[in-house]
């Protein structure tokens, strides 16, 4: 045994890779931006619809056809209102109030389609991966699923079980596990791919061999040593998948074939407000912003995703 | 290379097929009912006979062969009687839409060439816009031109085309009034005043999808020219004293451009996808607004051909994809 003597000892503390990954991933402006926003609209929508306490779905009359308080900026005759800080729409309902509802739905239809589209992707590539009996059948399904036509089918889809799971679940549920469980099934094939390449690299290392050597199972193999080596090329993924949710959602909204009128989401109140955006322009641009801004920062924290989880970049 | 083609080839018939049927039992379990418009007075033996005149009565097997008949064979057949004036297909059933009565391929003839307009130009001018600007985004690499790129690829790749489309339209119908926000299809074009209102009404349209194009090609294209830049062959090439220029546009952009035909290639199945958006936003009656109403309309064998042609073509321009990879590069035709 040496000895280990004051000077041998390092000075710091060993640091995880995280923290090398935190520090490229800081380098990257537009990434941090991004996360930053996101956080935000996050938290706007979660928290704010108790700091912003109207009912989005209170009619008053009275208030309808309120424009944003900016627009007294070049037009003084302009019926605002201090209550209703971003106007009201034709029945008086809050837009700010209804934008972070929307929001909600948006973001958790976004989130959990993403988390249905990498599991299934992860699992479908792990299994291609590592267990060879498997690879043909289930790279072929993926080809296959890469061939349909995938927006025209989720219209189809949309068309089929929307009665069935609305008079099963209620309209609102019904619409939201139809439309998680159409994107999350149209959207795993490119997670699928790249996690299938990557563990057919990884299981040629030596640290593979020397794990099966010791008699792991395949079950504490895959997740013991492979998950955690693929997690990076995952994570980049589900950042893309997330953008891609939140997009696909809200142009099925937009097509009319989503959410129905009374329980919006950002693309939902951008399709109802075209009727009328010659009048009412701001109807349309603030979902509009609403879901450009959160892909757009999402695209970016998963540029820098990628960048700081790749090694050989992390370096320079 | 034509071994290479005709394997290709008799891969991507069993993924046809399965993807026809794939779509044909999707849409059996649809729960609509052709004849729930006919008044309720009409005995039900006759609504049974009607019914069966649609070709609804038979088992599974035998109709999904029918339609495959008739998409493979019949229309096709229709399609020569069409061009030459033959009449090959007389008298044979025709996938017949239930909203119109009237064989669906012609509907869809008649919405083609919208579509064909809008968004082949489209594409056309994303490409052509996109590899410049990826090239020498590639080239100069961190310089402001390439900040500058970057970003608008990144928005024009993240922002929606709806909303890229609803702004053009508050900003240039709304506000400004120099384009018409709806695409008028009846519009003949004989006339220099004419071609003009053509051109005004397809400027939006084509530039929405323009962008969003664009902005994928080009990152492509720049990812794949830097690959490329940092090789050894482009420092012999170099090195041997050619000239920037020849190093640049001959050596390195031939190279990077192996994988970027193959994804524009690849993107225009996607692209006549993508715009069923478009075509909603600015009411151009093509192919993908024929779609929507179909769907709409519970009209399943519209939906059906229309989803089915998509698919065809997905799959061939994957076939012309994996074709153009094993022209351009002679490593994968011998894989």
């Amino acid at each position: 045994m040496t000895d280990m003597t004051a000077h041998d000892m390092p000075e710091q503390p060993p640091r995880s890779q995280w923290w090398d990954v935190w520090d490229q991933f800081k380098t990257h402006k537009g990434a941090l931006m991004g996360g930053g926003f996101l956080i935000f609209i996050t938290l706007a929508v979660v928290v704010g619809p108790w700091i912003w306490t109207l009912d989005p779905q209170k009619l008053d009359i009275r208030a309808k056809d309120i424009r944003p308080i900016y627009t007294a900026l070049w037009d003084a005759g302009a019926k605002v209102d201090w209550g209703h800080p971003l106007g009201t729409d034709n029945l008086g309902r809050d837009t700010l109030a209804k934008l972070m509802a929307g929001g909600k739905v948006s973001m958790s239809v976004g989130w959990v389609a993403m988390l249905l589209s990498v599991v299934l992707g992860t699992t479908i590539g792990v299994a291609a991966g590592y267990f060879k009996r498997l690879d043909g059948v289930l790279m072929r399904l993926t080809d296959l699923f890469l061939a349909l036509p995938l927006l025209p089918l989720l219209l189809v889809f949309m068309l089929l079980f929307r009665d069935v799971l609305r008079s099963a679940f209620g309209p609102e549920t019904g619409i939201f596990i139809l439309i998680v469980i159409a994107i999350g099934i149209t959207s795993w094939m490119q997670t699928a791919r790249i996690v299938r390449g990557d563990i057919l690299a990884l299981k040629e290392r030596e640290f593979v061999l020397a794990a099966r050597s010791i008699g792991t199972s395949p079950a504490k193999m895959i997740t013991r040593h492979l998950l955690p080596n693929v997690m990076s090329p995952i994570m980049v993924s589900a950042t893309l998948g997330l953008a891609n949710a939140i997009i696909t959602e809200s142009a099925l909204s937009f097509l009319g074939l989503g959410f129905p009128s009374d329980f919006p989401t950002w693309g939902k109140l951008l399709f109802d407000a075209t009727d009328r955006m010659e009048l009412y322009p701001e109807r349309v641009i603030w979902p509009g912003i609403a879901i450009s801004f959160t892909v757009l920062s999402v695209n970016y924290l998963g540029d820098g995703l990628r960048d700081a989880l790749d090694p050989r970049i992390r370096g320079r | 290379m034509l071994n290479f083609t005709i394997r290709r080839l008799v891969i991507s018939i069993p993924t046809l097929i399965i993807i026809s049927l794939v779509i044909f039992l999707l849409l059996e379990m649809a729960p609509g009912d052709p004849m729930a418009q006919v008044p309720l007075t009409v005995p039900p033996d006759v609504k049974q006979k009607m019914r069966e005149a649609l070709g609804l009565g038979e088992p599974i097997p035998i109709r999904y062969w029918k339609w495959l008949v008739q998409f493979f064979w019949i229309e096709p057949l229709n399609l020569i009687d069409y061009m030459f004036g033959t009449g090959l297909a007389e008298g044979k059933l025709r996938v017949i839409s239930w909203q119109t009565r009237s064989p669906v391929m012609e509907i869809v003839a008649q919405r083609i060439p919208q579509t064909l307009w809008v968004v082949g130009m489209s594409y056309v001018i994303g490409t052509l816009i996109a590899l410049p600007i990826g090239i020498i985004s590639a080239y100069r690499q961190y310089s402001w031109f390439d900040q500058i790129g970057t970003f608008v690829s990144m928005v024009g790749f993240s922002v929606p085309t709806f909303f890229t489309g609803v702004l053009l339209i508050v900003i240039f119908s709304v506000n400004l009034g120099w384009f018409p926000s709806i695409y008028d299809t009846t519009l003949v074009v004989d006339s220099w005043q004419s071609f003009v209102q053509q051109i005004r009404q397809m400027i939006m349209p084509v530039s929405v999808l323009a962008l969003y194009n664009a902005a994928q090609i080009s990152r492509f294209m720049r990812a794949s020219m830097l690959d490329n830049l940092n090789q050894d062959y482009v420092r012999t090439a170099r090195a041997k004293g050619l000239t920037e220029r020849t190093v640049v546009l001959v050596h390195v952009l031939r190279n990077s451009m192996i994988p970027v035909v193959t994804v524009i290639a690849l993107g225009v199945p996607q692209v006549f996808g993508g715009a069923i958006i478009t075509e909603q936003v600015f009411k151009v009656n093509g192919l993908g607004q024929l779609l929507i109403t179909a769907i709409q309309a519970n009209d399943l064998p519209m939906v059906q051909t229309l989803t089915f042609i998509f698919a065809v073509l997905i799959v061939v321009f994957n076939l012309i994809a994996d074709i153009l990879y094993g022209i351009l590069d002679p490593r994968i035709r011998y894989d």
